[in-house]
């Protein structure tokens, strides 16, 4: 018996172990982040643009521009088609072929975001024949809309029943139910999957290095090459320069809080709606 | 408008059941047009690899392509295997280090924890899930990189020199840096799929043999773990699928050498990095095709893994006797 009690505290105390070595490398990474990060911030990091390589000073302020400029494209064709998908799952995704379109989301939620990226530059660049912020922004919608669909089916599905029944009981049509009652409900957590697939859509670099590629400039051209954050820290950091890897770390903490804060006012939103209807 | 005297006026108005007026169809037909479109995009994500991949499948050959060891864009050779490789070691290395942290941590925070120390817990392992992988790149150059290089390689290879694995020169850059990081990166996911898993044994299992006298970790080891079996085998798959199509972190710290090598210390390169690094550069049908059939051939490995271990988690969630049946 003593045995025994020896092997269960060991092994509650490896589980523990295993709860320390997960925290370690978050830790290292996000006191890294800010340790080195922190020094290079200034009112020219936001606004600048790229400076050549040995001068000093610049930014990544056309980075971050396009960063939300693309983000904004994708969420242009993703949000109404990951959010819709989400809709007919949740509404109609009961027969065989809802269950198709269900398995097909989550199978395709796991397809590596590089592989994405080659799908929109055969989508887009090469018919464009050109590098551009709209192919940047098919790829991150295509990414999007997968884990969308999923998000916006079990927030739909989580709308009590007797609410939908009341509203038809009413006589009010079934369409009508579905986007004044049913939607309504769930606007709120839709919202929030909507900034957290934001959120991490801002934070990809695979898809963007070879559909809306890099720009050393401010680009507002659907139909131009356009910087990005995530690129703009790839560059950086593989560059050979040491002034270079600060600017790197800057960026890197400067993207975290971006995508820190759409997941923060995401989540927000959600407890204020949430608040209200009740 | 007030919803209330809407509905009124609207009842009154109309007298045919609603469900054959023409807005309730065109509803359901828009719905069904957006649910489609989840399929227009897989169709099209096939679809657009294979155009763009074909005029180098067809010049190589597809046993040729895979089974070829040289890359060398000049001469128009293109083989996948140092691709493959480097993809398959490092995401061993990355299933050997994360697959035992991610089930402790999982079976901590499920079996034996508080469960108000399980809600604190679960907010640094979403932190990790949303970290951008560039971010991990960036953190595994100039942080990983220099520790494995002067203190882990060393060590290993005094310690395990034997084996071909741990020989040659301590590089820093190459399979083992681009294996933990990936490692580090597949945690949460593994980790939180596994403590679904865990959630969704009955607790009457874990009661019968607590009654039956076995200590905690008996029960786990015993009644809770067979049963989630299916399950765990399910997430571990999940996390190889990530790790297979990680792109950036990889990219950065795996060295970047098209090569094969016995050394986990030694530069290799993956399916992802090779496409990061090529295709924006690549002249000529053949070789964006080339990096186009090595996107195909991931998309096709992934696929397959998310499928299969999608229907293992599910059935986990059945039930014993399908589990069981695994």
């Amino acid at each position: 018996m003593r045995w025994r009690r020896f092997v269960d505290r060991f092994m509650t105390v490896l589980c523990g172990l295993a709860l320390l070595v997960a925290l370690v490398p978050l830790v290292s990474l996000l006191w890294l982040v800010i340790s080195r990060g922190v020094a290079g911030l200034s009112l020219d990091f936001f606004t600048g643009v790229p400076a050549p390589v040995g001068e000093s000073g610049g930014g990544v302020g056309n980075g971050i521009a396009g960063t939300l400029y693309i983000v904004g494209i994708a969420c242009i064709y993703g949000v109404p088609l990951g959010v819709g998908a989400g809709v007919f799952l949740a509404e109609r995704g009961d027969s065989r072929a809802g269950a198709a379109i269900r398995f097909t989301a989550e199978v395709l939620s796991g397809v590596p975001s590089i592989v994405v990226g080659i799908v929109a530059y055969g989508l887009v660049v090469l018919p464009m024949r050109r590098f551009s912020a709209l192919a940047g922004g098919v790829a991150l919608a295509v990414l999007m809309i997968p884990t969308l669909a999923r998000s916006t089916e079990e927030l739909v599905r989580l709308v009590p029943r007797s609410l939908r029944e009341a509203s038809l009981a009413l006589g009010v049509p079934e369409w009508r139910t579905s986007l004044r009652v049913v939607l309504r409900t769930a606007l709120g957590g839709i919202m929030t999957a909507v900034l957290l697939s934001v959120a991490r859509a801002a934070g990809e670099t695979a898809p963007l290095l070879f559909t809306s590629l890099n720009n050393q400039y401010w680009n507002f051209r659907a139909d131009q090459p356009t910087a990005s954050l995530t690129v703009q820290i790839f560059n950086y950091a593989v560059s050979p320069y040491e002034d270079w890897h600060d600017k790197a770390w800057t960026g890197a903490l400067v993207l975290l809080l971006l995508i820190g804060a759409l997941s923060l006012v995401g989540r927000l939103l959600s407890r204020n709606r949430f608040g209200q209807q009740r | 408008m007030h919803p209330a005297g809407e509905i009124a006026a609207r009842t009154q108005a109309r007298e045919r059941p609603s469900h054959t007026n023409i807005p309730d169809r065109a509803w359901a037909v828009a719905l069904t047009i957006l649910g489609a479109a989840v399929l227009v995009v897989a169709a099209l994500i096939v679809g657009e690899l294979t155009r763009i991949a074909s005029p180098a499948l067809q010049h190589t050959g597809l046993r040729r392509f895979l089974t070829e060891s040289t890359w060398d864009v000049t001469r128009d050779i293109y083989g996948a295997l140092p691709f493959i490789y480097g993809t398959l070691v490092t995401s061993a290395v990355a299933l050997v280090l994360a697959v035992p942290v991610s089930l402790g941590l999982a079976i901590f925070l499920t079996e034996m924890a508080p469960a108000a120390f399980r809600s604190v817990v679960s907010f640094p392992i979403a932190l990790l899930a949303g970290i951008p992988s560039v971010v991990y790149g960036l953190w595994g150059l100039f942080v990983l990189v220099p520790f494995l290089r002067h203190t882990i390689e060393p060590a290993l290879a005094r310690t395990l020199g034997f084996l071909p694995l741990f020989q040659g020169a301590p590089v820093g850059l190459g399979y083992l840096a681009a294996g933990v990081v990936l490692a580090i990166m597949i945690l949460p996911t593994i980790t939180s799929i596994a403590i679904e898993v865990l959630r969704t044994v009955p607790g009457s299992l874990r009661e019968a043999a607590l009654a039956l006298g076995a200590t905690r970790w008996e029960t786990i080891r015993t009644a809770v773990l067979p049963y989630a079996r299916a399950g765990i085998v399910g997430a571990t798959m999940l996390g190889l699928g990530r790790a297979l199509g990680e792109t950036m972190a990889v990219t950065m710290v795996i060295g970047n050498s098209p090569t094969i090598r016995a050394s986990l210390f030694a530069p290799g390169y993956s399916l992802p990095a090779v496409i990061a690094n090529e295709f924006a550069e690549a002249s000529g049908n053949l070789h964006t095709g080339a990096l186009a059939a090595l996107g195909l051939l991931l998309f096709a490995v992934t696929i397959v893994l998310n499928i299969a271990a999608r229907i293992l988690v599910r059935m986990s969630r059945r039930g014993p006797a399908r589990a069981a049946a695994v």
